[in-house]
């Protein structure tokens, strides 16, 4: 039973992925884009010969390499804490997320730490061709790295390419071309990384604009304003993008998540972007949760219809016709994806004793049943409703994805404003006047870390209740340990990340006070 | 054989060199680092991050058995 569920426990083991998560990915992003510009800054050395663009790919070298050092290897307590807190997950997902993070880990280690090498000892020892490319192929394996994990988590959001072995009780990869090419993964990979391109900008503008501020290094500041700027605005803009499409993917394969952060109840032609908002609990329901209204909203009409199908006449879903079902417009009831996975985990158990009492005949029949493509297609695909107690436990929390996503989409406008403004004062050679904007651009740094972490909280929390959509609750997923344990190492875990990041940042500020060596 | 002992020495020589002359930076980055992998592997591993499935059950048999059972008691009302 569901309700026989620790949730402390859940919660603790949710909170302390989370946190371990949120810390990680402060450290990530910085190193997808500074590695790029990095390599941007060192070919137009290797191009010019100008002594003055080396000194300034190695200041920002230098700050990439803080940021690498302290960063590199806080994934791995995740993995660690796949196999003590989600076990029967990392079990149940099988080798769908060995393969990808075999290859994540082989890249990492291989091509990223022998170039890395090469990137900082490197200098004046290798040919500056050979260094140049080093540094690229440093900037492409830390891209790439990435998009081994978003492989795995995009399978987590539309789970493809695998059937699952009653055998085994796992999922096993049977065409790992749909794993690596599901639509989810490649908006995730494109938004993701873009997403630390542009942060990486805006903290080499931010740093620039402090040098400005202070009359030092003008040169070295305009020049790596310039880069960061349009490096910056192409990010952004791709980010806005990439934004886009990865909706109209979401709109497909997680229709509750869009409406959710859309805090679309009815579903609806011509269907109004909500660009901002406040929502208050309504007096209706939906089941025994209550539906948000909203206090004030700013929208654009018929823009959701739009962008999710093209034109202003196409339906969009509601969370209402999502959970209750809409026959015509073919959304089955929530209720009935129940009735489904329970049908499919009667199956299970029909195998769990056919297998006890050694009935060969029977085994080999439901292991045919579940290879067979109309019973995933129509029963097994809803397995982890099984594990409902109610209908409405299938909505996420609906104010959380609401304020996550528009609070990021109008960071992300903010951010191709401060880039674009940067660019226009920077070819009118004004940009010393305006010291507002070096304020701006000096304050904006952390911006774009609370955008992406936004991203992250929108992706994980919107999938709720489901650790794998649709095939497996978080609840099924935990393990069954002693909550006083989780509670323990997220104490330790809250305290080493936090002084890991001031430790970053005291040795960074103390570098940038320093500034580039001469 | 001459060619590759003089490849390795010189790799040798390079991260040696790369070592020994690194920054302030460079060096309160590795004590860090160092730090940083003792503890994750050392200690919250050891100690608080066991494999439960690898540790608890001798055999891939058992441990699905124990999957399996997570599946099928995690169910509703409909048990």
């Amino acid at each position: 039973m569901i309700e026989n569920v620790d949730l402390t426990l859940v919660d603790w083991s949710r909170a302390q992925f989370a946190l371990t998560a949120i810390y990680h990915w402060l450290f990530v992003p910085l190193t997808l884009g500074l590695s790029f510009l990095i390599a941007i800054m060192e070919t137009i050395y290797v191009r010019t010969g100008r002594e003055e663009w080396k000194r300034l790919t190695r200041f920002w070298m230098t700050l990439f390499g803080i940021n690498f050092a302290i960063g590199v290897a806080t994934g791995i307590i995740l993995e660690f804490e796949f196999g003590t807190n989600w076990s029967s997950y990392s079990w149940f997902v099988g080798d769908i997320f060995g393969a990808p993070l075999a290859i994540e880990g082989i890249l990492a280690f291989f091509l990223e730490s022998t170039f890395i090498a090469v990137m900082f000892f490197g200098w004046n020892k290798v040919g500056k061709k050979f260094h140049l490319a080093s540094t690229w192929l440093v900037a492409v394996g830390a891209n790439l790295s990435a998009l081994w994990i978003l492989v795995a988590n995009a399978w987590m959001q539309n789970p493809v390419g695998m059937i699952f072995n009653p055998e085994t009780a796992r999922n096993e990869m049977i065409n790992f071309w749909e794993v690596l090419f599901n639509p989810v993964a490649v908006d995730k990979f494109l938004h993701t990384i873009s997403s630390g391109f542009l942060l990486a900008s805006m903290f080499v503008l931010g740093i620039s604009a402090w040098y400005l501020l202070k009359k030092r290094e003008e040169w070295l500041a305009k020049r790596s304003i310039l880069i960061a700027a349009i490096f910056g605005l192409f990010s952004a803009l791709l980010v806005a993008y990439t934004g886009d499409t990865s909706a109209r993917t979401l709109a497909k394969v997680q229709p509750v998540k869009f409406a959710a952060f859309e805090a679309l109840y009815d579903g609806k032609e011509d269907a109004g972007l909500v660009m901002a908002g406040f929502l208050k609990d309504s007096d209706n329901r939906i089941g025994q949760n209550n539906i948000k209204d909203f206090v004030f909203r700013i929208e654009i009409p018929g823009f959701l219809s739009v962008m999710t199908g093209g034109n202003r006449d196409t339906w969009v879903a509601g969370i209402k016709d999502l959970v209750n079902g809409n026959p015509e417009q073919g959304l089955l009831a929530v209720r009935e994806k129940m009735e489904r996975g329970n049908l499919a985990k009667d199956l299970l158990l029909d195998y769990k004793r056919a297998r006890s009492v050694n009935d060969t005949k029977h085994i080999e029949t439901l292991k045919e049943i579940f290879r067979d493509k109309d019973f995933i297609d129509s029963y097994f695909r809803y397995f982890g409703y099984a594990s409902l107690g109610r209908p409405e436990d299938a909505i996420p929390n609906v104010p959380i994805a609401f304020y996550s996503f528009h609070l990021m989409v109008i960071l992300g406008f903010f951010f191709i404003l401060v880039f674009a403004l940067a660019l226009y004062y920077l070819f009118r050679d004004s940009l010393t006047r305006h010291r507002w904007f070096l304020w701006i651009a000096l304050f904006s740094i952390p911006l774009p870390y609370i955008a992406g972490e936004l991203g992250w909280v929108l992706a994980e929390m919107g999938r709720q209740p489901w650790i794998i959509q649709d095939l497996m609750a978080v609840n099924t997923a935990v393990t069954q340990i002693d909550p006083g344990a989780v509670k323990t190492t997220f104490i330790l875990f809250a305290v080493m990340f936090t002084v890991l990041l001031f430790t970053e940042i005291s040795i960074m500020i103390r570098q940038i006070k320093i500034g580039p060596k001469h | 054989m001459k060619s590759v002992f003089s490849f390795v020495t010189r790799i040798f020589l390079f991260y040696y060199d790369g070592f020994s002359n690194m920054s302030w930076w460079g060096k309160r980055v590795w004590i860090i680092i160092l730090i940083k992998l003792f503890i994750m592997f050392a200690i919250l591993k050891v100690f608080f991050f066991p494999d439960f499935l690898s540790k608890k059950y001798d055999n891939d048999t058992q441990r699905s058995e124990y999957v399996m059972d997570q599946l099928l008691n995690s169910s509703n009302e409909h048990d």
